[in-house]
């Protein structure tokens, strides 16, 4: 409880769902789109990161929305 | 090989590199077979095995925590499953629920657990038109709550994924032309890609 209460993110359990999803995603996409392994790597990180930005503004915009309801 | 210079070309040879796809029709239908199958027939080992890992492991995983509920083929009664055509994406690992509802239409029993793959609620296509209840949709909501829908999710992804994987197996990788000329100046070579510049033994530069 006192672990949940000091990291928000850990009481979430259920975003933790979205980590395994994330990676394949990333991973399938990037693969598709070079051929060599040194050049699939950097670009999963970075759609990824894509990813988990666009996932970050959606939780904030529907945070804020619900907080005005 | 000479080419006229209307034929469509390869996406492979758009892209100044050559990737030798073998037969392309054999080696998407082993992709959509099972993830990753096509490139191991091609001889890309390292996307095979990242395709199969992933698409697999994202497939399975769903089933896993959809208890098996989560995949299911069901069609011409009240409830119709939609996100199986997606599931069915992943190929050869989806296709136990269509078996399932084959058997369960014609009277049989099912090939594996009566709860696994099987669809809620099947309408025998007979001139009385029985619904046989093999399991609660409800009740089983009720019960697996929030990883019903993340089963669902899952195993989805995974399906819709392995058509980019159809498509790589298809055509090679999906270069972004625009991107290559503004970064190196011409085209025809993966920017980030290192080993670009020297051939490799798969790699030749085309002609």
């Amino acid at each position: 409880m006192l672990l949940a209460l000091r990291f928000p993110l850990l009481a979430m359990a259920d975003i933790w769902f979205a980590l395994p999803l994330i990676v394949a995603i990333s991973l399938v996409y990037a693969a598709t789109r070079h051929e060599a392994m040194s050049a699939i790597l950097p670009r999963a990180a970075r759609v990824a990161g894509w990813i988990t930005a666009f996932m970050a503004v959606a939780f904030a915009l529907l945070a804020f929305i619900s907080s005005r309801l | 090989m000479s080419q006229t210079p209307t034929a469509p070309k390869p996406a492979t040879a758009q892209a100044g590199t050559h990737i030798d796809l073998k037969d392309p029709v054999l080696a998407a239908f082993l992709a959509w077979l099972w993830p990753g199958a096509g490139h191991l027939y091609q001889g890309r080992r390292a996307k095979g095995v990242l395709f199969m890992v992933c698409i697999l492991g994202t497939f399975f995983y769903g089933l896993y925590i959809g208890e098996g509920r989560v995949v299911y083929a069901a069609w011409g009664g009240t409830h119709q499953r939609w996100p199986y055509l997606c599931q069915l994406g992943v190929g050869l690992p989806s296709l136990p629920a269509a078996i399932q509802t084959y058997r369960v239409k014609q009277g049989k029993q099912p090939l594996f657990s009566p709860r696994f793959m099987t669809p809620p609620e099947v309408v025998v296509p007979d001139k009385f038109r029985r619904s046989i209840q093999t399991w609660d949709l409800d009740t089983e909501q009720r019960r697996l709550h929030r990883y019903f829908e993340f089963g669902t999710v899952y195993t989805m992804i995974a399906g819709l994924l392995n058509i980019l994987v159809v498509y790589d197996a298809l055509a090679g990788p999906a270069f972004e032309h625009e991107e290559d000329d503004a970064k190196n100046g011409r085209t025809g070579t993966d920017p980030d890609d290192p080993a670009a510049d020297r051939p490799e033994q798969h790699r030749q530069t085309t002609s």
